[in-house]
């Protein structure tokens, strides 16, 4: 049996308790949600904490509601009821295609959205990762991936935060200091082990979406197969079409090919001004697969990883084109 | 840390004093005696060990006890009505849908979250539903036939 390594548990009540209980365990506390990332994370030891967390009894972290035009989901809604809300569009297509039914029944978006990066050296149980040499990530002070170099390359794997920062979405960071909203863009660094701004002490609480305003979004996601595994890429792709059909604004993000969601800015600014001809969805997609550089820590080779974001790139914006 | 734990397990009361770091998959088979429940990878990718929580599939690899007390869980032990099994159970036997039997129990219950909320699935409905538990045997044809029959008796 792959066993949790023992610790206490802590079920706060409310908000106000767990942002108390947190700041008062500092560093040898972990939040938990659904437990789906961070519990097979704890059997493997990638994270022993002496104390969880729970946030599964805050009623106020679920839920999905309207406040002056946007969209407010609270952290602690799961995947699922994520899924099934189809006015949450490009949001709702990622958060169903995260893992497998059952995790999306416990897994939630704010667990998502801060989800752990992801390594074929790191992902790996104690005994594997001692019998080939810890990395830094955890126990071990070289990257396994790149030895030469001095940072951590592990993958952004969480399927909807290329959507969140592509609808331009924000996130609501609760701590011992107060409170602060920030873009779901600046929630996330280039940096397989420090990977979120949000401070440790700090709880992610929500997370809001601007009105949709005509946009069109979608979500593709590449994996070996079409359930359970994490995404070996993702292209979130959002664009407003003025009616004459010349694109106004446009967002293409990719996941799981950096330790953070990639915005393929040179792809956004080759698409505003023109129509969505395919002369034009060709140029953007091979601007997008310039600078997308995955590493070789994942399924599938990675030369052609790199090659699937044109691939996807394209077929992301083909659709949109027809999307109305 | 060892604390008394409530749970609701197939409509029967149980009090369990152990560890808070044990999963639900360990508190079902080693202090419940309840080892229809399977355990598989136990780290969530394979949906062996899927029980029922409130009429939802999710697995008890990966669910604390003391966050799902008070809430109804179902493992395959509580799906036949007294020895009258459970109509998926038959369309399972009938049909053949298990091989070396190890996913058969995640299989049932997941079957069973779709049919209660879905009473006539798609075939694609229930490739869906299925998505997130393995069969090692490969014996998915046979799985989705029975759960077919169930769904038109």
């Amino acid at each position: 049996m792959l066993r949790l390594p023992p610790f206490e548990y802590l079920a706060p009540k409310n908000l106000a308790d767990a942002a108390q209980l947190l700041a008062q365990y500092g560093d040898d506390a972990m939040l938990v949600a659904g437990g789906t990332d961070l519990f097979p994370n704890m059997k493997r030891r990638q994270m022993t904490p002496k104390f969880v967390i729970g946030l599964n009894a805050l009623r106020e972290l679920r839920g999905i509601k309207n406040e002056n035009g946007n969209v407010v989901i609270g952290a602690g809604t799961t995947l699922t009821q994520i899924s099934q809300s189809l006015n949450l569009s490009a949001l709702a297509t990622a958060a169903g295609l995260v893992s497998s039914p059952q995790l999306r029944n416990a897994g939630t978006i704010g667990g998502n959205l801060c989800l752990d990066t992801r390594c074929n050296y790191y992902d790996q149980t104690f005994f594997w990762r001692k019998a080939i040499g810890f990395c830094m990530k955890k126990d071990g002070d070289i990257c396994l991936v790149a030895p030469g170099g001095n940072r951590c390359w592990a993958i952004s794997s969480t399927d909807c935060a290329p959507v969140a920062v592509a609808l331009d979405a924000s996130v609501r960071l609760v701590g011992p200091k107060g409170e602060r909203v920030i873009a779901a863009a600046e929630l996330y660094r280039d940096d397989g082990m420090d990977y979120l701004t949000k401070a440790r002490d700090e709880i992610l609480t929500e997370i809001i979406l601007p009105p949709a305003d005509g946009l069109r979004s979608t979500y593709l996601k590449l994996r070996r197969r079409n359930s359970i595994d994490f995404p070996i890429l993702g292209v979130a792709a959002a664009v407003r079409v003025a009616p004459n059909g010349i694109v106004e604004h446009a967002r293409i993000i990719l996941g799981a090919i950096a330790s953070h969601p990639v915005q393929a800015i040179d792809a956004e600014k080759i698409l505003i001004g023109q129509r969505l001809s395919d002369d034009v969805i060709a140029a953007a997609a091979d601007a997008a697969f310039k600078p997308a550089k995955p590493m070789d820590n994942a399924d599938a080779a990675y030369a052609w990883r790199k090659k699937m974001v044109r691939v996807y790139v394209r077929r992301a914006l083909t659709e949109l084109k027809e999307q109305n | 840390m060892k604390q008394i734990l409530r749970l609701r397990i197939n409509n029967q009361n149980y009090e369990v004093y152990a560890p808070i770091h044990k999963t639900l998959l360990e508190i079902l088979r080693e202090d419940l005696n309840l080892t229809g429940t399977k355990h598989g990878c136990e780290l969530g990718e394979c949906g062996t060990c899927t029980v029922l929580i409130d009429g939802e599939p999710v697995l008890s690899c990966l669910i604390l006890p003391v966050a799902v007390q008070g809430r109804a869980i179902t493992t395959i032990e509580g799906m036949a009505d007294g020895i009258m099994p459970h109509p998926l159970q038959t369309a399972f036997a009938e049909l053949g849908a298990a091989q070396c039997g190890y996913c058969t129990p995640g299989m049932l219950l997941t079957s069973k979250a779709l049919l209660d909320q879905n009473p006539q699935p798609t075939r694609d409905e229930i490739k869906h539903a299925l998505a997130g538990n393995l069969c090692r045997c490969t014996g998915y044809t046979k799985i989705y036939e029975a759960v077919e029959q169930a769904s038109k008796t």
